[in-house]
């Protein structure tokens, strides 16, 4: 075990110590400010920090608090943003070199929620170039470390916001998740993290992968932290058409209300093959605890699952071929001095575009292609309407499913950099709920011998992130204190 | 030489009038500085959703009922996919396999023949930018980009190959954009592109079932030059054919000046568009309820109009055609019909008279300086016999530049006819007393010579005598004296 840091302040505490003037926001800001100072670079967990601003905000939410203005439950809270969440006037790359400088005219719809529920900003963090990416070395900036061992990777694409959280860097932070992209790293990194229900929270300002597919999700320490910052950013928003009325905040009391009654579906069939022994025991501990909290344990099967990932793999790059066609160097970002038009064109894009991303256009608009759209995105829908089908099936039955989050343990960096489809594997957990747009959580369930997290996930019906959650908590209080990366600790000690 | 017959099929694009974008709510309104009706969504920036505008499915929906189409309870949006520098997102947001509307037609009448020309589809989309070649610069190639005409609503109409000229073509045009603007969702503004027209061409053998090779001509800017280009097409298409050659299929682009149409790069046309639903707008479910409210808050189309004039008003076909030819128009000549209490009168005023004018002068008829109730009193008068029409057009090319009704203006003037008996009799003496020749031969049996002085007296009276009462009270006097 790590040396035990004395007890990090979860969001909640945060808001409550800041809302009650116990506490000001520019003091919580300091704290977090100090801690990043010492173990961002060397984790790589940010692309863009701007300690000025960020105290400048914490300020304000101390001014407001002052005129007494009623300011939200994230009073004073530290939350870092992934780098593909637009911010007005601050550099948003997606860990890109085709937007390297760019500052949007605009925050997306989640940074406008968060500064009203008086959210402080910590930054930007890294993540693999356009969310494309299972360990955040996509990144055309530089590779962000987990926290718990520096020479592996934190998962990705959002990387970054799940290391900053688990080292204590933020208090909680926004990610992105189109096919696990929050929760594989939440995994990793030991902290949770939630892909809400497909429209659950407006993509307004999330710069897009595959639209069908992308969340912004929230992650945290605690399942209470999770759940308080997807409060903030839920709910319909007029600006996106996709988003859903349906999804309403979660009461944080019902968290508290066990397991008692609930049924949780294992997939068996699903994890039958190259997971790790030391992930699947963490399955069947959290299994038997929950069971011992008076929670039914069954088998559910997700006979299509098995081809999520040649499902995921022609649908997500189709729409990124389309979605990522306006970076042309015409009107923002980087342009590559040409000739003319179209040799611009194929300049800016060749040498502003990453491996993975090229690879995925390509991809993409092959499955697009004349010709080819019956045989390859056509039928990948079809599948798809079949793996919803299955999920609908097994959560008729049961109140979640229950499966690991990823099948191995974090990885190390360059493992898997040349091997894109070992990388693309490694998704074959979390791709299934995204296809299917159910909500899913990741939540840490202990520690290898390695002392390297293992996450479990839990996916639920359309809009019943509350359930996940407190099915989460219910873990979370059988657990021992909330662990601490040694990195994070080193300071504190 | 073997007889063929030209098949031609037409898409047109129609600007729907609706005051904001179709996917944000930037202004629509044409001739702004450029690249100032913009906004994150219209610019395409990173992040950005579209939010469908209701108003312009409504126009849309209006405009498949008016020409019969079926209207989709569910559509789809789906992304068209090229690279070009007017086009911010990198792709256009239209419909692909599930358009709004399918099916309906335009009737035409060509040569005295009515005739329906069948429609395939209409769909709606974003428009693209405007990219600006500035001209007379030597050595300059920079392309300007305006973007304040990028994501404004339009509607693609795509027509069978059922047209089988240019003058049909020309027909075509004319009454769509004729509905359209009945409708009143469309400007049909040619010059500022809230209409635009490509022509899909081909010929075959007179008599023949399959359809030849067909080429796209575009870049036409006006109904008069898709006549002339699909005559030109169809002539060129026509004598590859006959020295032996067989037709390319390929884009043509239309140059007004020379009259010729030319070939687009191959490189510009070789586009597979990559079509696939639009992800971030779900499909567009419309309620069998509320597309039965549309058809039924529809207003009188220009058929429905023609036919209501030729039956109540009692004016022939010929009429009713010119006088709907647009909304404003047709209710012109209702009001003057109206109040004139003769229809075919006020029809013959307003197709002579009026439309002379206009056409001169380049008016609208809301322009038209006589408005329909001046008219039509003016028209009351003719009709009642009460002036002459020749006297009536005097009267009609005063009002022209004043402001008084026609009752006014003949007082004032003294042009009220003369027809009390006492008067005429005094004229008809003071003719028969100046022209004793003229007299003598009427005596003495000659008749000619009496309308003679009838037209003498007609010049005394400077037109205002009522001619048969004038022929009775010279008569009288020529017996009497």
């Amino acid at each position: 075990m790590s040396p035990e840091a004395p007890a990090p302040d979860t969001a909640e505490s945060i808001g409550r110590l800041v809302q009650g003037r116990e506490r000001t926001a520019v003091e919580i800001a300091r704290t977090y400010l100090e801690r990043a100072d010492r173990s961002a670079a060397r984790l790589g967990t940010y692309l863009h920090r701007d300690a000025a601003r960020t105290l400048a905000e914490a300020a304000d939410v101390d001014a407001r608090i002052a005129n007494g203005e009623t300011v939200g439950p994230l009073a004073g809270v530290p939350v870092a943003l992934k780098d593909n969440l637009c911010t007005r006037g601050v550099p948003t790359t997606c860990g890109s070199k085709i937007l390297e400088g760019y500052r949007p005219p605009y925050d997306a719809h989640v940074v406008e929620r968060l500064r009203r529920a008086g959210a402080v900003v910590t930054g930007k963090t890294n993540c693999d170039e356009f969310a494309m990416g299972s360990s955040t070395e996509n990144s055309a900036y530089l590779p962000t470390k987990n926290p718990w061992d520096l020479t592996r990777v934190p998962g990705g694409s959002s990387g970054g916001s799940a290391a900053t959280v688990a080292a204590l860097e933020a208090a909680v932070s926004l990610g992105s998740d189109t096919g696990g992209s929050v929760r594989q790293p939440a995994a990793f990194c030991g902290v949770y993290g939630l892909k809400p229900t497909y429209g659950a929270v407006s993509r307004y300002g999330l710069v897009a992968f595959a639209s069908s597919l992308d969340q912004i999700g929230p992650i945290g320490r605690t399942a209470r932290d999770t759940a308080l910052l997807y409060n903030a950013i839920c709910g319909r928003d007029e600006r996106d058409m996709t988003s859903r009325a349906e999804a309403k905040p979660v009461a944080l009391d019902d968290l508290e209300r066990g397991v008692k009654g609930m049924k949780l579906g294992i997939p068996r069939d699903l994890i039958a093959e190259g997971v790790d022994p030391e992930v699947l025991a963490s399955l069947e501990r959290v299994a038997k605890t929950l069971a011992a909290e008076g929670a039914e344990i069954l088998d559910v099967t997700l006979p299509h699952a098995r081809y999520s990932i040649a499902t995921y793999y022609l649908i997500a790059p189709a729409e990124a071929s389309s979605n990522l066609a306006r970076y042309d160097g015409v009107r923002y970002g980087f342009r590559a001095k040409s000739e003319d038009l179209q040799s611009m064109y194929a300049a800016t894009r060749g040498q502003g575009f990453g491996r993975e991303v090229r690879r995925r256009i390509l991809l993409g608009t092959y499955a697009l292609s004349a010709g080819y759209y019956d045989a390859y995105y056509l039928r990948a829908m079809k599948v798809r309407t079949l793996i919803r089908k299955d999920f609908a099936d097994a959560l008729g039955r049961a109140d979640a499913v229950l499966l690991p989050t990823t099948p191995t343990p974090p990885f190390r960096l360059g493992e898997k950099v040349d091997d894109p489809l070992a990388m693309y594997l490694n998704d074959v957990f979390s791709i299934p709920a995204s296809l299917a747009g159910a909500p899913a959580l990741s939540f840490p369930a202990g520690m290898t011998r390695a002392n390297l997290p293992i996450g479990m996930q839990l996916v639920g019906r359309p809009f019943e992130e509350g359930t996940l959650l407190r099915i989460a908590r219910t873990w979370e209080r059988t657990e021992s204190a909330l662990r601490v990366p040694p990195i994070a600790a080193e300071g504190n000690a | 030489m073997t007889a063929y017959e030209t098949v031609v099929g037409l898409e047109v694009h129609a600007q729907l009038k609706t005051r904001s974008k179709i996917f944000c709510s930037c202004s629509t309104v044409f001739g702004a500085r450029p690249n100032t009706q913009v906004c994150p969504v219209c610019l395409g920036l990173p992040g950005v959703l579209p939010v469908l505008n209701e108003r312009a499915v409504r126009f849309a929906v209006m405009t498949g009922l008016a020409v019969g189409s079926g209207i989709a309870e569910r559509s789809v949006f789906a992304r068209k996919n090229y690279f070009y520098p007017d086009l911010p997102k990198g792709y256009q947001i239209s419909q692909y396999d599930r358009p709004l509307c399918s099916g309906g037609g335009v009737d035409i009448h060509v040569e005295g023949v009515w005739k329906r020309i069948g429609l395939v589809r209409i769909h709606i989309e974003e428009d693209a930018g405007k990219s600006i070649h500035p001209e007379g610069r030597a050595g300059v190639t920079t392309t300007l980009v305006d973007l304040n005409r990028a994501g404004v609503p339009l509607i693609e109409i795509v027509s069978e190959p059922e047209i089988r000229s240019g003058a049909e073509a020309y027909d075509y045009l004319m009454r769509l954009k004729q509905i359209l603007m009945y409708l009143d969702v469309c400007d049909g503004n040619m010059e500022e592109g809230s209409l635009r027209c490509d022509a899909n061409v081909s010929v075959r053998k007179a008599g023949a079932k399959e359809l030849g090779t067909k080429t796209e001509v575009k870049n036409m800017n006006s109904f008069r030059n898709v006549e002339r280009a699909i005559a030109y097409e169809a002539e060129r298409q026509i004598g590859i054919l006959e020295s032996g050659g067989r037709v390319v299929q390929e884009t043509l682009l239309w140059n007004a000046d020379q009259g010729t149409a030319a070939p687009m790069r191959s490189k510009e046309e070789a586009h597979d568009y990559r079509y696939f639903p639009e992800p971030d707008l779900l499909p567009l479910d419309l309620e069998p309820r509320w597309i039965d409210t549309v058809r039924k808050e529809l207003p009188e189309l220009p058929h429905q109009v023609r036919e209501r004039l030729t039956r109540d008003l009692g004016i022939p076909e010929y009429d009713a055609e010119v006088l709907t030819e647009t909304r404003a128009l047709a209710s012109y000549y209702e009001e003057t019909a109206g109040r004139a209490g003769n229809g075919k009168l006020a029809s013959n005023w307003i197709m002579t008279e009026v439309n002379g004018i206009r056409n001169k002068k380049g008016q609208t008829i809301e322009e038209f300086p006589i408005r329909p109730d001046r008219l039509g009193a003016l028209v009351k008068m003719v009709a009642e016999d009460r002036i002459s029409g020749k006297i009536g057009k005097q009267v009609f090319e005063m009002m022209l530049t004043r402001p008084e009704g026609p009752e006014e203006l003949v007082k004032a003037q003294g042009l009220l006819p003369i027809d009390d008996e006492s008067a005429l009799r005094a004229l008809a003496r003071e003719v028969i007393a100046a022209n004793p020749g003229p007299v003598a031969e009427v005596r003495a049996g000659k008749e000619r010579t009496f309308a003679f002085l009838v037209g003498q007296a007609m010049k005394q009276s400077r037109g205002r005598a009522h001619p048969e009462k004038l022929q009775d009270a010279l008569r009288k006097e020529l017996q009497a004296s």
